[in-house]
C-alpha cells in the first residue's frame, strides 16, 4: 500500500498532460482569444459614412434587432475569402450585416465594394481603428453577433464561412430568436 | 598581441549588450519625459495582440501603435495606470497584460509553483529524517564475532 505514494508524481504528471494535450488534439487554435466583450453592451460608436448612397453607423442603428456586425478592410486577405460568403448571407437575408470598414482608404475601400458587390445594410468609416479598439478588435476581419438590446453574443475572429457560420453562429441566433418568440 | 586581445574582449562586450530595440516612433514620444518613461513602463506590460508574445513596445504592428497612441493620450490626459489597464482589460481580457493578475483563477499559476516547491521540500525533509532513525550498527557480538571468523578461516581452508 505505502509504495502507491510513489505514482503521485505519476499521476500528477498524466493529469498535467491530459490538460495540455486536450486542446492541441481539438485544435484549438490558442492565438484566438476569448472575447471580454461577450454579453456586453455594444460601446459608443458614430462613424461617417463610407458611400453616399448609406447611412454611417451609430449605436442607435446597432439596436433592436439581431445583427452581425463585421470588421473590414480593403487591405485585408483574409476579408476576400470571406466576402463571397457575406454576400451570400446578404441575398438570403439570414441577418443583416452591418460594415465598418477597418483602417481603409475611402476610394480602396469604394473600389472593393464596386469589385465584389456590397453585402452591408450601412457602412461606417473607423478611420483611426479606434471604434475597433473600443469593441476589441485585434486583426480584421473579425464579426460580432448583436442582440437586440445591442449585447453583443458572439465573436469570431478571422474569415467566415458556411461551416463556421452553421456551427458557431447559426445556434446562437436561432436561441436568439426563440427567446424573442417565446 | 595583448593589445588585439583586450580589442577583441571589448568587442565581444559591446556585442553582447542587448540595444534596446523598441517599436516607439520619435513622433510618438511625449514631450513630458517623466510621462514618457511611465508609457514605456506601461507598454512594456502590454500585450500585443497581433503577435502575442512581444510587449506593444516591441512591437511595430499598427495595432500596438494605436494601442501605444492611447496609452499615451490617457496619461497626458491625467489617467492613472491602473486606469489604463483597466481600459484595455475592458476591452481585451486580462490577456492582453504579459503579467498576468493575481486572482482567484490564477492562483494555480501563480502559487503552483512555490506549492511544489515546498511539497518538494518537507517530503525530501521528511524523508532525510526518517532516514536517520535507521539504527547505527551495533558492533559484533563475540558470538557472532568467532562465527565470523570460523567462516573466514573455513573459506581459507577450502
Amino acid at each position: 500500500m505505502r509504495k502507491l505514494i510513489y505514482l503521485g508524481p505519476l499521476l500528477f504528471f498524466i493529469i498535467t498532460a491530459v490538460y495540455f494535450a486536450l486542446p492541441i488534439l481539438k485544435g484549438k487554435d490558442p492565438r484566438i482569444l476569448p472575447s471580454a466583450m461577450i454579453e456586453k453592451n455594444i460601446p459608443d460608436l458614430n462613424l461617417p459614412p463610407l458611400l453616399e448612397t448609406k447611412q454611417g453607423i451609430d449605436k442607435q442603428a446597432l439596436m433592436g434587432e439581431i445583427q452581425l456586425v463585421n470588421f473590414f478592410s480593403s487591405w485585408c486577405g483574409p476579408c476576400r475569402t470571406e466576402h463571397d460568403f457575406l454576400m451570400r448571407i446578404n441575398k438570403s437575408e439570414i441577418i443583416p450585416i452591418y460594415g465598418i470598414n477597418y483602417k481603409d482608404k475611402q476610394n480602396a475601400a469604394k473600389a472593393w465594394l464596386l469589385d465584389l458587390g456590397d453585402p452591408y445594410e450601412r457602412i461606417g468609416r473607423d478611420i483611426d481603428g479606434r471604434t475597433a479598439i473600443d469593441w476589441g478588435v485585434y486583426g480584421v476581419p473579425e464579426t460580432y453577433l448583436i442582440d437586440k438590446h445591442g449585447r453583443i453574443q458572439y465573436r469570431h475572429v478571422g474569415p467566415l464561412s458556411e461551416s463556421i457560420f452553421k456551427e458557431k453562429i447559426s445556434p446562437v441566433i436561432k436561441a436568439l430568436r426563440k427567446q424573442t418568440n417565446g | 598581441m595583448v593589445e588585439n586581445r583586450l580589442f577583441m574582449l571589448i568587442l565581444a562586450i559591446i556585442v553582447s549588450i542587448p540595444l534596446n530595440a523598441s517599436a516607439v516612433e520619435p513622433s510618438e514620444i511625449l514631450q513630458n519625459p517623466q510621462l514618457e518613461l511611465r508609457a514605456r513602463n506601461l507598454s512594456q506590460n502590454i500585450r500585443c495582440l497581433v503577435c502575442q508574445n512581444q510587449s506593444i513596445d516591441d512591437s511595430n504592428a499598427s495595432l500596438a501603435r494605436d494601442l501605444r497612441k492611447i496609452v499615451r493620450e490617457q496619461l497626458v490626459s491625467g489617467a492613472s495606470d491602473s486606469e489604463i489597464y483597466e481600459f484595455l482589460i475592458a476591452r481585451y481580457g486580462d490577456f492582453i497584460l504579459l503579467r498576468p493578475p493575481v486572482k482567484a483563477t490564477t492562483y494555480i499559476l501563480w502559487y503552483g509553483p512555490l506549492f511544489i516547491f515546498f511539497a518538494g521540500l518537507s517530503l525530501s525533509v521528511l524523508f532525510l529524517i526518517r532516514r536517520k532513525r535507521v539504527l547505527p550498527e551495533e558492533p559484533l557480538s563475540p558470538k557472532e564475532q568467532e562465527e565470523l571468523s570460523s567462516l573466514i578461516s573455513g573459506k581459507e581452508e577450502g
